[in-house]
């Protein structure tokens, strides 16, 4: 646990990413844990997606059916709205992230509770719920496991799916062992770094705090407009227990979640658990329609730079985004970097375009995450909603102010391409002084060479050659010569 | 204006001018009921995707059911057992009258949470089950009860009947009904989240047994 935590928000927000991934890199530890987890979710999701014969037709009707819902986004909002009114619940609009934890906290308030349990959620992550609840006097206890391990080990999540992807099973067992009697139940004695052990040793954590706290705060993956019914996937049965028990429920989630239909749950519920965890499908999926079983139920909708990204026309395919994270499982980049170096609660390939959508790029780390890629595409390869992520990539680079150097060096490179005899005197002068180009540029050129060779350059350019040779090979040269 | 009018105003501004989209269905079960594959039959799909994710699983005859109940419930020593309003009695007792070496709890009135979490276990019907997915789902129904009952009892034994299997999860979400809770389940709870290595048994219950009558 000696251990320099990485790119932890704060530290990371002050840095670009090729900084904070070069502190990651040297971490052999890091890399081992996710490369381990990377390569075995990598293998899984491959096996079951490719058990379905129409999987790419699933895809193109996943991606269809979130791209007319986001064209369309006013109006089944305002059917969500009056489908879940009409069936109990209570529905709240947030413009920010200010504004939601404001509404949360107040509904919390108004039950006369301190404590709540949550369900893993990245739309209360990206608000920092918990620690604006703290701020009111209300504890939020995370449940689901990789949560739990990210809450006691005072750490940041750096997988959408896994948030403690980047820990391995003896560093959990000495985050369970150090820090669970801070928080309730201590951990057994003798506990083992087993799997199933640390799975006992958060569930007998968890249960009576599960039996005893009044309200729960959800996100949701899904939300039927037509019904009103939202839809929480999950594996351990946390979060049935935080759905079901208390006796309020409060569910924030992102406008761009919701599906017209019920009927559109057919595709994705087939999407979504193959795609995250390489499941036929997960073990627990709960819908609920308004106010369920004599619970209270509150619905708040979330846009906090939603409505800005839907007005891009090329970044808005982001916010067709699932959260299954196939695209962070299959990236070299993140696979090297790890999820902190992202520095924001959405890592890797949809978190590169994702964050700088929603944020903005004002900060040295958002300008510099449309670079964190290779443009391999891999990402859009996997990515159940086909979403290009390279695409908005370079979009986003397009957009990012660029260093003086660089702006300079294009400028130049743009004037001698314009016109050809430019270009022929160009390559003419640097045939001559090839000799003389050094293997690495000078002054603040030298940040492009550090991590790149320089291209040789021929002696002679291939126009040139042309003119001379006509286009004949020195053999046909001599076989025209023989004729 | 308020918070509501301006998300909506700002993303009538956002998509003005956007094109609207086709859905294309080109998916199995988009157009009708799926067959499924005659081999293997739904029904042993169905069990064999279950016993992937460990749980326990019998494929018997409808008259067999109460005896693999029985001796499902001696092997786990199941002293209380809940069982929810309109359970068929058969599933328990093939003779009427039959003494039961076990108690049973109803939920009327209302089991609390401590109560639920003591008895040893719950028997539950279903309302569809998927074969390809290994999926039984409870919509809160006749024999299932609220979602709660199948939920802190740490053994969980669920009757499937044939008629209730489907092929693919088109097929499940079309015979559903959203107004009601629905709970998937999928083998016992289990987790991903040491290693993304899956192992079984977090907070719901640990061993799912599934009877399928043929």
């Amino acid at each position: 646990m000696s251990r320099t935590f990485l790119g932890m928000p704060g530290r990371a927000l002050e840095r670009g990413f090729p900084a904070n991934a070069a502190v990651a890199v040297r971490d052999s530890q890091l890399r081992f844990n996710l490369r381990k987890a990377t390569r075995t979710i990598r293998g899984k999701r491959a096996a079951v997606v490719a058990e379905l014969p129409d999987w790419e037709g699933l895809r193109q009707a996943g991606k269809a059916i979130k791209d007319h819902t986001l064209r369309n986004l006013d109006r089944y909002l305002e059917q969500l709205e009056a489908a879940v009114t009409a069936a109990g619940g209570h529905v709240h609009w947030a413009r920010d992230a200010d504004e939601a934890n404001r509404i949360v906290a107040d509904l919390v308030r108004a039950t006369g509770e301190t404590e709540v349990v949550k369900v893993k959620s990245m739309a209360t992550q990206e608000i920092g719920l918990n620690e604006a609840l703290a701020a009111e006097g209300v504890t939020a206890y995370e449940t689901d496991l990789a949560e739990l391990i990210v809450q006691l080990g005072d750490d940041w999540p750096s997988h959408i799916l896994v948030p403690a992807i980047h820990r391995n099973r003896a560093e959990i067992r000495e985050i369970f062992q150090e820090r669970m009697g801070e928080w309730g139940r201590p951990a057994p004695e003798h506990l083992t770094d087993d799997p199933r052990a640390l799975a006992e040793a958060a569930r007998l954590h968890l249960r009576e705090r599960f039996l005893s706290t009044k309200v729960a705060i959800s996100g949701a993956n899904f939300m039927i407009a037509e019904t009103g019914t939202l839809v929480v996937l999950e594996s351990e049965g946390n979060g049935r227990m935080c759905l079901t028990l208390p006796r309020t429920l409060i569910s924030v989630v992102g406008i761009e979640k919701i599906l017209p239909t019920w009927r559109d749950l057919e595709v994705f519920l087939q999407l979504l658990p193959r795609s995250s965890t390489g499941e036929r499908m997960n073990p627990y999926t709960s819908t609920w329609t308004g106010a369920t079983e004599g619970q209270e139920f509150h619905l708040v909708l979330l846009d906090n730079g939603r409505t800005g990204v839907l007005a891009d026309e090329v970044g808005r395919q982001a916010l067709r985004c699932i959260r299954c994270s196939a695209c962070l499982n299959v990236c070299p980049v993140y696979e090297r970097a790890g999820g902190h170096a992202y520095g924001s609660v959405y890592p890797g390939p949809i978190g590169a375009i994702l964050t700088p959508q929603l944020r903005g790029m004002g900060s040295e780390l958002d300008r510099s995450l449309p670079y964190a890629s290779s443009l391999c595409g891999a990402c859009y390869e996997v990515c159940p909603v086909a979403i290009d992520i390279p695409e908005v990539l370079v979009d986003l680079r397009a957009k990012a102010r660029h260093p003086r150097a660089e702006r300079l060096g294009m400028a130049a490179a743009g004037w001698i391409f314009n016109r050809p005899e430019r270009l022929a005197l160009a390559q003419r002068a640097g045939g001559r002084l090839r000799r003389f180009v050094p293997k690495r540029l000078p002054g603040p050129m030298s940040a492009w060479t550090d991590t790149r060779d320089l291209p040789d350059i021929p002696r002679e350019s291939f126009r040139d050659w042309w003119d001379r040779t006509g286009g004949r090979t020195g053999t046909e040269r001599q076989d025209g010569g023989a004729r | 204006m308020n918070a509501r009018d301006q998300i909506l105003a700002r993303i009538r501004g956002a998509v003005a001018g956007a094109p609207d989209v086709e859905v294309p269905r080109d998916y199995r079960g988009a157009t009708g009921p799926d067959a499924g594959t005659a081999e293997p039959r739904p029904i042993d799909l169905l069990a064999e995707r279950l016993r992937d994710y460990r749980a326990i699983v019998h494929v018997v005859p409808e008259a067999e059911i109460a005896s693999v109940v029985r001796e499902a419930l001696a092997r786990r020593d199941a002293a209380r057992l809940v069982v929810p309003d309109g359970l068929p009695p058969a599933w328990l007792r093939p003779r009427e009258a039959e003494a039961l070496p076990y108690e049973t709890v109803g939920d009327d009135p209302e089991l609390s949470a401590d109560d639920l979490d003591r008895v040893d276990g719950v028997i539950t019907g279903c309302a569809v089950a998927i074969a390809e997915t290994g999926t039984i789902v409870l919509d809160a129904g006749t024999g299932q009860g609220r979602r709660a009952l199948t939920l802190l009892p740490d053994y969980h034994l669920c009757v499937v009947r044939a008629d209730q299997v489907v092929a693919g999860v088109p097929d499940a979400v079309a015979r559903l009904a959203p107004e009601r809770p629905l709970t998937w389940i999928s083998g016992p709870s289990a987790t991903s989240d040491i290693e993304l290595d899956r192992v079984e048994g977090v907070h719901g219950p640990r061993t799912l047994e599934v009877v399928i009558s043929t």
